[in-house]
This record gives C-alpha cells, sequence and structure tokens, in this order.
C-alpha cells in the first residue's frame, strides 16, 4: 500500500496564509480502477426506477438541489425569481417540496437572504476566487469572510488544483483548514474541480485531503469546466465518505455538480447513494446536486406521473 | 591378436541419468546386420521398463517442468539447436545403429540425416511458435485481450516403432519446443538406437528430465501412463488399435488430451521436397493450452 | 516548499501496513456487526418499486417437438416431459423426448445436409445464412431474453444485457469466418469434420447454443444439438429462427431430452465430432465412451477458478469482480471465481466491504429488472447447494448470507460466502455450481499461485492488483485458460474460451476455437 501523511502547516510558505494547526491524517493509498468503476455505476445506472419510487425520488431530488446561478451576468432580479422557484418550485403541487439552496455569487447574498428569509432555504456561496482558486489566500479567506457575514449558510470553496496537480497537497489541504476556519458558522463544500485532476486516483486522494482539512461536504466541480460531475466520479468520492465514516462514525456530504441535467440522471445518482452509503445519506443534509436545469426536467417528470400525460417545456417556468 | 571389445550396457533415459530398471527384468536385442555391430556383442540386454520405471519418469518429467517450460524460447532453440550438432557429431554412430537394427546402409543415412535436419526445424521454431499460435482478440469494450500458447506439462508419447529413431525424433521435439517436458517409450524394435540418441541428449545441454526416454513394451507401459494424473497429455503413435483404445477411455479419468495415430508402415516421415511431411505447426500446437488474458484499460 | 515545514507532500513514503495512524482502507470495522461502532444501513428509505419485464407479447406453445431435417417432428419415444419455471414451479410447456431412434433421425438428417448442401455450399453462402440467423436473433431479443429466465431462472437484466446480445455476436463473428477458413490456419488447409453432435448445460442455453452451432457451421459442419432438459426453450426458438433464416434443412438439428438422449447423440456411430460443455464427471464419461472411435472431441468442463485480490488493488473495484464472479448467475458459472484467494493484510477490511455489499443485493422474481440473483435452476441443484453448504457448516466454517427474504415458491439460494476456509474443505476443492464463495488467505505472491494452482480444474483465475508487472507475473503462473487482471466473467467471440487440465480441452471463440471443427493437413 501506498501510504504518505500530509502534515499538517506551522510555517507555510503560501502568501497571506495563517498558521493553523490540524490533526495529522494519512493518504489511505487507495486506488481506483477506472474501467471497473465506470462499469459499477453503469451497472447502477441500470435500476428500474418506475412508478411511487420514482415521485419518492424525484421529489427527494427536489430537496436536494441547490439551484444554482453563477453567471456573470447575474442580477438581484435573476436571483429574486431563482429563490421563488427554489421556495416553492410548483405552485400548483404544494407536495413538490422546497429545493435545499440558492447556490450565488458572493455579491448576490444579500439579495438571497432577503428573498428566502424565513423559507428554510439556505444560502450557499461559492467563494475562495471562484472559480479558479488562483488568488493569494488572505484574499480568497476575505471572499469567505464577506459571504458569511453577508448571510451565507454555506460557502463552496474551490481548492488550488495546481497544488493538488503539482504533488504539494500540504498547501491543498491547510487552505481548506483555513477556510474552514473562515466559514465560521457556515457549511463547508470542498469544490474538488475533478475535471482537471485527470484521474480517479486523484480524486480519491483530493476527496481525502477535503475531508481531513474539514470539509463538511466534498463537491466534485464548479460548472465552469468539463467534464463535470459524472456518475463515477461521483462514486470515487462517496467510497471514500464511507471509508471515513467508517472509520471515525463522521458523515461528510456529497454535492456532485454540473452536468446533472436530467430526471434520469438524479435517480441514477439517487440509485449510487442508496447503494454505496445506505439510507443515512438519502437527504438533503449529506447529498446535493449543484444544478440549475434539473429542477424543470424533474417538475416536468413528477407532472407526467401525476397527470399521465407529457408535459410541454413551457408549462414551467424558466428563470 | 585381435582386442577384445568394451561393451556397454544399454540404459533407459531419466531424469539426466541412465538407469536400468528397477524391475531388474531386460529384453533381448539381436543385431540384423552382423556387420554393424561395432564394439556390441550381437545380442545386447535392453531394460524392459515397468510401471514403477514410467512413475519415475513422470516423476522426473514433472520436476523438469517449471525449469524447462519458464526458459526462453531462444534459450530452447539453442538447445535444441545443440542437440542437432550432438546427433551431427554422432552420425556414423547412429547409421551404424540403424543398419545394425536392419536398414541399408542409404536408408539408415538418409534417416539420420533427417533426424538431424529435423532437429535444426524445431530448434528454430522455439520463437516462431507463439507469434504463429497468438491472437490479439478484439473485444469490444475498453479491455486489452490476448491468447498466446502455454505448454500443458507432462506430455507421454509412444514412439513408432519404425522409423525408430526418426520417428522418435519428430514426435518428441515439437512437444518439448513448446515448453513441455516428455516421457516416451521408445520403439521395441530398435531401442538401441533411441539409447544411442539419449546419450546425445545427456551431451546437449538439455536439462536432465525434460526427455526421459523409456525401454520396453508400450503395450504394458503406456496404460499406466495414460492412468497416471500427472500427465497432461499422450501421443500414440502405435498400429495396435486395442492401445489405442486403451489409452484413450483410461485418459479420461484426468481428462487427458490423447491423440493417437495408426502408424501404417508406409507413412512417410520426411520428404526433402516437401516440408510439410512429418513435421509443422501441427505437432507443436496439439500439446499446447491456449491461455487467455483479459485487463481492463483505462487511466 | 519550507524545508522545515513538515507539510511535504510524501507521496511516496512507505508507511508500514499496520501503521497505527491511517486510515488505510478506512472500513477496518466491520460494519453492522458490534454495536456502537459505525455501521451502513441498507434499509427501506428509497424503495424500488416492482419493475417486472412484460412478457405479455411472449408466447410459449403448451408443447415442443423435436426440430429435425427442418421439420418439427414427434418423437419415436412418444413422451414429453415438462419444463417448468424455477422461479415458481409452474410449468411452461411440454417438450419432446427424443430417444435412440429419433437421435438416429436427426444424425441422419444431419449427414444428409452435410453431403448434399452444407459442405458444398461455398463459404460465402454459408456466412450468409449465419449473419441472417445473428440478425433475427438481435429481432427478438427481448423475446429471448424473457423466454430465457423464465426457463432458467436467471434475472432478465442478465438475459437480456448479457445471454442474447452475446449469443447474437457469436453468429455474427463466426459467420464471417466462413469464406476465411484458408486464412486462420497459416497455409494449412482446412476441412470440415463433418456431423458434430453438441450437448450443451442449462446455465447459459442460448448463449451455450450459439457457442456450439455458429463455429460448427462456420466451418461448414452440420449439427444435431441436444440442449439441457431443464431449458430446452431457447435452443427450440433458435431451431425457429434457423426455420425463418431458411437454413437448409438438416444443417441444425435440435433434440430434446435428458443424460440419456445425451449418451445416444455421443455415441452415435455416425457422429464425427463431439462437443460437450458440462460437468467434468459426464465430460470424463463421453471421453471413455468415444475411446477408439476416431470422433473428435472437445470438452468444457468445471472450475474452481480463484479471484486473488492483493493488498495493493482497487479493493472497491475487486469486491465488484468477486461479487461479479461468483454471484453472477447465481453462481452457475463454469468460470465462477467461487475460491476468493485474498492476501492476509487485508482480508477482514475486504470481508467487511463484501458484507455490506451483499446487503444491496437483490434476490427475487427472476423477470423484475432490479433483480441481482434469481432463482437456482433445478431443485437437484438446490439440493447439491445445500449440501455443500451444510458440509462447510459442518466443518465449523464462518457463514455469512446476504439477508434476503427467499420466495415461499421455487428454488431460492441466498449469495452466501465462508470465511476461514483451508485448501482442504470441500467447498473449496468441489465446484458448487451455486452463489457460494470460498474465502481463503494468502500471504506472498507464491503462495497465492500455488493455491490457485491447487486444483484439478483449470478453467479461469482473477488476478486484482494496482501493479502491472504483478499482473503479469500471475497471468504467466496460473495454470488456467482464461486469466482475467483487475476484471471478471468477460467473455466475446473473438476470445478464446476454454480450459486446463480438468476443466477440459479445446477452444471457443477466436480463431483458436476454430480448430475445434476443422481436419487440419500438416
Amino acid at each position: 500500500m501506498n501510504h504518505g501523511t500530509i502534515h499538517s502547516s506551522q510555517a507555510s510558505s503560501t502568501p497571506g496564509s495563517s498558521v493553523v494547526a490540524r490533526p495529522r491524517p494519512s493518504f489511505s493509498g487507495t486506488t481506483v480502477d477506472k474501467v471497473a468503476i465506470e462499469e459499477r455505476v453503469g451497472a447502477l445506472a441500470k435500476r428500474s426506477i418506475k412508478k411511487q419510487a420514482k415521485v419518492a425520488g424525484l421529489k427527494l431530488t427536489t430537496s436536494m438541489i441547490d439551484l444554482t446561478t453563477l453567471e456573470g451576468k447575474d442580477t438581484p432580479g435573476k436571483v429574486r425569481a431563482l429563490c421563488a422557484k427554489a421556495r416553492r418550485p410548483l405552485a400548483s403541487d404544494p407536495s413538490i417540496p422546497a429545493c435545499a439552496a440558492i447556490c450565488v455569487y458572493p455579491n448576490m447574498v444579500p439579495v438571497a437572504k432577503e428573498a428566502l428569509a424565513g423559507s428554510g432555504v439556505h444560502i450557499a456561496s461559492v467563494a475562495t476566487a471562484f472559480p479558479s482558486g488562483q488568488s493569494p489566500l488572505d484574499i480568497k479567506l476575505d471572499d469567505v469572510r464577506r459571504a458569511v457575514d453577508f448571510g451565507a449558510d454555506e460557502i463552496d470553496m474551490v481548492i488550488d488544483r495546481g497544488a493538488m496537480l503539482s504533488g504539494d497537497y500540504a498547501k491543498v489541504f491547510d487552505e481548506i483548514a483555513a477556510t474552514k476556519e473562515a466559514c465560521g458558522p457556515a457549511h463547508l463544500k470542498v469544490i474538488l474541480e475533478t475535471g482537471e485532476l485527470g484521474t480517479y486516483d486523484l480524486v480519491r486522494r483530493a476527496s481525502e485531503i477535503g475531508i481531513a482539512a474539514g470539509g463538511d461536504f466534498i463537491k466534485t466541480s464548479t460548472g465552469k469546466v468539463q467534464p463535470a460531475a459524472t456518475p463515477a466520479v461521483t462514486l470515487v468520492m462517496l467510497e471514500c465518505i464511507r471509508d471515513h465514516y467508517l472509520a471515525t462514525g463522521k458523515k461528510i456530504g456529497m454535492k456532485p455538480a454540473g452536468g446533472v441535467r436530467t430526471a434520469k440522471q438524479a435517480l441514477h445518482y439517487l440509485v449510487i447513494v442508496k447503494e454505496t452509503l445506505g439510507d443515512a445519506w438519502l437527504t438533503p443534509d449529506l447529498f446535493r446536486f449543484g444544478a440549475s436545469a434539473l429542477l424543470n426536467d424533474v417538475l416536468m417528470q413528477l407532472e407526467k406521473e401525476r397527470t399521465g400525460n407529457y408535459a410541454a417545456s413551457d408549462d414551467f417556468s424558466k428563470e | 591378436m585381435t582386442r577384445l571389445s568394451i561393451t556397454k550396457a544399454y540404459k533407459m533415459y531419466v531424469g539426466g541419468a541412465f538407469v536400468r530398471s528397477e524391475s531388474g527384468r531386460y529384453f533381448q536385442v539381436s543385431a540384423n546386420d552382423k556387420s554393424a555391430t561395432g564394439a556390441d556383442p550381437e545380442t545386447v540386454n535392453i531394460p524392459l521398463g515397468s510401471r514403477k520405471d514410467a512413475r519415475d519418469a513422470v516423476l522426473a518429467a514433472k520436476n523438469a517442468f517449471d525449469g524447462w517450460s519458464a526458459r526462453t524460447a531462444f534459450n530452447r532453440g539453442q538447445i535444441l539447436y545443440r542437440l542437432a550438432e550432438m546427433l551431427e557429431s554422432r552420425r556414423d554412430e547412429l547409421t551404424a545403429s540403424l543398419q545394425r537394427a536392419g536398414l541399408s546402409a542409404k536408408d539408415a543415412e538418409a534417416e539420420v540425416g533427417a533426424s538431424v535436419d529435423r532437429a535444426i526445424f524445431y530448434a528454430g521454431f522455439c520463437d516462431k511458435l507463439t507469434a504463429l499460435l497468438s491472437s490479439y482478440n478484439p473485444v469490444p469494450g475498453p479491455h486489452f485481450d490476448f491468447s498466446v500458447p502455454d505448454p500443458m506439462g507432462v506430455i507421454a508419447v509412444v514412439a513408432p516403432a519404425k522409423p525408430a529413431l526418426l520417428g522418435l525424433v519428430s514426435t518428441i521435439l515439437p512437444i518439448i519446443a513448446a515448453g513441455n517436458t516428455v516421457v516416451a517409450i521408445a520403439s521395441k524394435d530398435d531401442p538401441r538406437t533411441a539409447v544411442l540418441f539419449c546419450e546425445c541428449l545427456a551431451t546437449s545441454d538439455l536439462p536432465g528430465g525434460v526427455i526421459n526416454v523409456l525401454t520396453g513394451d508400450a503395450k504394458e507401459i503406456a496404460p499406466h501412463l495414460a492412468k497416471h494424473r500427472e500427465v497432461a497429455g499422450i501421443d500414440a503413435w502405435t498400429e495396435d488399435a486395442e492401445l489405442r483404445a486403451k489409452l484413450e477411455a483410461e485418459g479420461s479419468d484426468s481428462v487427458k488430451r490423447v491423440t493417437t495415430h495408426g502408424t501404417p508402415v508406409d507413412l512417410k516421415w520426411y520428404d526433402a521436397a516437401d516440408p510439410q511431411v512429418g513435421q509443422g505447426l501441427g505437432f507443436l500446437e496439439r500439446f499446447l493450452e491456449t491461455k487467455t488474458i483479459w485487463h481492463p484499460v483505462g487511466v | 516548499m519550507d524545508s522545515a515545514n513538515p507539510f511535504h507532500a510524501s507521496t511516496g513514503t512507505a508507511v508500514p501496513a499496520n501503521a497505527t495512524n491511517g486510515t488505510s482502507h478506512g472500513a477496518s470495522v466491520a460494519s453492522g456487526t458490534s454495536p456502537g461502532k459505525p455501521a451502513l444501513d441498507f434499509g427501506a428509505a428509497w424503495e424500488y418499486a416492482p419493475a417486472p419485464e412484460a412478457r405479455d407479447h411472449v408466447k410459449i406453445d403448451p408443447r415442443y417437438e423435436l426440430f429435425i431435417g427442418g421439420k418439427w417432428q414427434a418423437p419415436a419415444s412418444g413422451s414429453y416431459f415438462p419444463t417448468i419455471n424455477p422461479s415458481d414451479e409452474s410449468q411452461l410447456s411440454e417438450v419432446a423426448e427424443a430417444n435412440e431412434a429419433d437421435v438416429d433421425k436427426a444424425v441422419k438428417a444431419a449427414r444428409h445436409a452435410y453431403e448434399k448442401t452444407w459442405s458444398k455450399m461455398p463459404g460465402a453462402e454459408r456466412a450468409k445464412y449465419i449473419f441472417r440467423i445473428a440478425r433475427a436473433m438481435q429481432e427478438k431479443a427481448r423475446e429471448l431474453a424473457i423466454v430465457e429466465t423464465l426457463d432458467g431462472g436467471k434475472p432478465i437484466k442478465e438475459s437480456r444485457d448479457v445471454d442474447v446480445p452475446l449469443a447474437s455476436a457469436h453468429f455474427f463473428y463466426h459467420a464471417g469466418w466462413a469464406d476465411k477458413l484458408h486464412y486462420a490456419f497459416q497455409g494449412r488447409k482446412a476441412r470440415p469434420l463433418g456431423v458434430a453432435g453438441q450437448i450443451i448445460p442449462w446455465n447459459f442455453p442460448l448463449l451455450m447454443a450459439a457457442w456450439k452451432i455458429a463455429p460448427a457451421l462456420a466451418c461448414g459442419n452440420t449439427v444435431v444439438l441436444k440442449p439441457a432438459e431443464t431449458t430446452p426453450l431457447t435452443a427450440l426458438l433458435l431451431a425457429k429462427i434457423c426455420q425463418e433464416a431458411e437454413l437448409p434443412d438438416g444443417v441444425v438439428n435440435i433434440v430434446t431430452g435428458a443424460g440419456k438422449t445425451g449418451a445416444a447423440l455421443a455415441g452415435h456411430g455416425d457422429v464425427d465430432k463431439v462437443a460437450f460443455t458440462g460437468s467434468t464427471g459426464v465430460g470424463k464419461r463421453i471421453q471413455r465412451a468415444i475411446a477408439g472411435s476416431k470422433k473428435r472431441l472437445t470438452l468444457e468442463l468445471g472450475g474452481k477458478a480463484a479471484n486473488i485480490v492483493f493488498a495493493d488493488a482497487p479493493l472497491d473495484q475487486a469486491v465488484e469482480g468477486v461479487i461479479n464472479g461468483i454471484y453472477f448467475n447465481q453462481g452457475h458459472v463454469c468460470c465462477a471465481g467461487s475460491r476468493l484467494l485474498i492476501e492476509e493484510s487485508v482480508h477482514d477490511v475486504f470481508v467487511a466491504k463484501l458484507k455490506d455489499r451483499l446487503r444491496t443485493m437483490r434476490l427475487g422474481d427472476p423477470l423484475d429488472k432490479n433483480t441481482d440473483i434469481g432463482a437456482i435452476n433445478s431443485r437437484m441443484q438446490l439440493d447439491r447447494i445445500k449440501e455443500l453448504v451444510a458440509s462447510g457448516e459442518e466443518e465449523g466454517l464462518d457463514r455469512f448470507s446476504a439477508p434476503c427474504e427467499l420466495p415461499s415458491k421455487g428454488f431460492w439460494f441466498p449469495p452466501t460466502f465462508f470465511t476461514g476456509v483451508a485448501q482442504t474443505s470441500r467447498i473449496a476443492r468441489e465446484e458448487i455450481f451455486g452463489p457460494v464463495l470460498s474465502i481463503l488467505t494468502f500471504r506472498t505472491p507464491d503462495e497465492a499461485v500455488e493455491k490457485a494452482n491447487n486444483t484439478m480444474y483449470g478453467l479461469s483465475a482473477g488476478v486484482w492488483t494496482d501493479k502491472g508487472a504483478k499482473i503479469f507475473w500471475m497471468a504467466q503462473k496460473l495454470r488456467a485458460g482464461v486469466i482475467w487482471g483487475n476484471t471478471f466473467n468477460k467473455l466475446d467471440p473473438s476470445s478464446p474460451f476454454g480450459g486446463y487440465k480438468e476443466s477440459g480441452f479445446g477452444r471457443e471463440g477466436g480463431r483458436q476455437g476454430l480448430a475445434s471443427y476443422v481436419e487440419l493437413d500438416g
């Protein structure tokens, strides 16, 4: 086994870094076989989800969505409309739950806070020089603190993929740990940007670092890089979460983001969660979808199950 | 005064050593051509191999298998070539021995020459057969899939009664060329030449136990080899239809690969004009398994 | 980076496997076994609804005759036997029982077809008939899959995704050989053998029929095929496909029946070639029975494959490989990975993972698209599995079975494994042919090879390791016809399949497989 140890930094060379003392976890040395893991998710994709299982799965999906807009052209108007949709995805069917959260840039957090007041829908803000993360650490931490000050309940940070790829795992670890501290009460989701990591082995290692450094969730992607979330990369991360849970008893959450567009895909992800981590993770507390287009397809499928007829896309609001 | 010659005790070749039958039994072979007796008397004693001799030979062959099959094909080719050199250097002696058993000088010379050439043929085949018998298999999906020939283990050979030397050489060399080891029962008509051949083996760098040659009665010994569970295959060249059927039946208990051939006396074993005669891929392939290996392709 | 920084990336730093500070393969505790330890809960928070494959468009005749000389013929025996659905014991149909006279009639029809048409037909024309059969199988894929599942008890997802597509692929693959045989044997001339008598088992009824018929036809032989008595239906549907493809009469004949019918076929004096897939015991009897007959023989028999998992393997994928290796088709697979050899240092972790994985397996209605474990093929086979499992329990071995609820009717056995198994245990030596895995440990690669090869069988083996050189070393040392490195139970018509030692001889598939159906000069 190829064990390596990440040591906590006392004097990181990263500009602007703060000093953090963390426990010293080790790598498990776990490797991932690409073909076999893709076969596994391929087999799980063949689960046939029908009737009441489909309705239940799609409602669960809705409750797990971090309804997302991360555009340069985002405006308060757009964000308010999105918030309305997150609170009540389909006005005609109150049995459909609210989304888990809205996911926006820091500048939009105050708008969302106002629009979601009293709804229970969380506010997630990307931070840490999203999406590239290529800024000095103190700026990234400031980004986090401000988002939290604005009212974000959840921070979606990006890891330093350059550090990850150049083998500077210590830096990756330190930055996550520092970000976690900066979050204060807010939950931290650690975006690995798996599409830039190149191999499942490195995704596994990044997941271990993200968890060890204090992430409450690990998340696949920013949505700005292709490929974004895939079932296989999600399974790699879920297996890491499972191993961590079995070793420590601590449950870490998972968020595939980007690329999940259809109800069918979402159900496939739920199947993967159900058969890898079991019942405990089938909750928005531990599993989220980062998505924008997904919600309308889910609603369309739910309407079809309710009425027996196929809906038109204009039957649902477009934000 | 003529000098009285020293006579040679003829022994079987097992595990790289020359041995008498553990049974103490022998049979006698007399010279057909009295002018070709050389240093030997007209009649010589040959060990009459027993069931236990067969067992010892199988054990020797089994013990030699891992080492022999693990050698590089190039190295096996070198050793077979060395064998050809040894045969060539003892051509006169081998020719005289065949004459002693009744062949004309011309036929005996031709048979020895053909035997040497056959050894060369298989010496050069050792590192070719894998290329000829392997395949890359274009399976759908992300897998690398290939098949290679792999030796079976210990193969028993009932060598043809005639031609005594060329028949033995032609049947056992393709089997060992591919990495198997052999227990052969030599022609009962002319076991003496087979023993001379073994003396060539002993000086050819061939590891002990790769080729083991028993003398005696195939009808007595071969069924024990057919029943022996360590023997993976049998190649029997005998006109005795009853023996052939018996070997096929007894081999079934261990799912042995049994190939039997009637050997009509006019069966041709060598034809300078037709290289297909008496040699070829078919002889090699008979006692090779195909091993298929799959592996995923992906990062 | 500052050299004083203890944070140096140390990917290459080896830490002893027993290091206590690590989260090495985190699941170092058996989940769900001791209270207080973290355990996964595979419960009912989100249940899958039943998803049965619709079968209303599939019509099974109440009775099937013998398919001889291109016609459906009542058996001379006058007798029929029922074929049942092993998942509920209901009768699906009844089929004719061929006796010696029927077999003789079929062999005569095959001989006639061989001499009059098939051996004289140009390879390119033969190819087109075989292509037609392949296409028709694709067109009828759903029907074939449903009938396969009904008759044999295997999960529909397997018959749909594996058996039927692979069966069709075998015809496609071999069709293309029919006019290229002169390329296949390096300058040697290939002649067909004549009439092939083919006897196939019940675990992959249609697929085995394809494995047998397709290469035989491509090489210019005609066939008489006997399907297994518990699973005759898809072979009979294949006969119908041959008819609809306008295959010349007598080229393919199907005779149904049990062991006696098979013995009559193998023993028939005018059969040139016998091909048998089934148990080693029956294979030996056939080999003995045809001794001295000049018939050519190929045997594809039993196995007791080792699936070898090294500590450096991608363990979660190895778990999947082990699961697939032994529980695919309820373990009714000759090449099943029925012995898990696990490196001792990861034994506990791996067994814990296997237990969790077994808890997610779904046993039940074979027609349900979410079923992982279907019905055991017959009561006889179920009894054999139970007997061997009982022997493991009597030996005091530690048994774990998936907590599946077994249906009240039909033949069922939950996915099961035994730990602490020794090489001497019956369940480590005898082929169980059921969903039962024996787990053994090893310490070094040499020991793994020795244990893996320590069996009279030699059909297949699996090796799981992240180290390429180790895979090849193992692949060289293992005495088995198919070696799966970091995968298991992969089959393809282009890939030669067959055993060493008592797993049989001859290959099926690939260029090498053609040799089983031709006579070569030189």
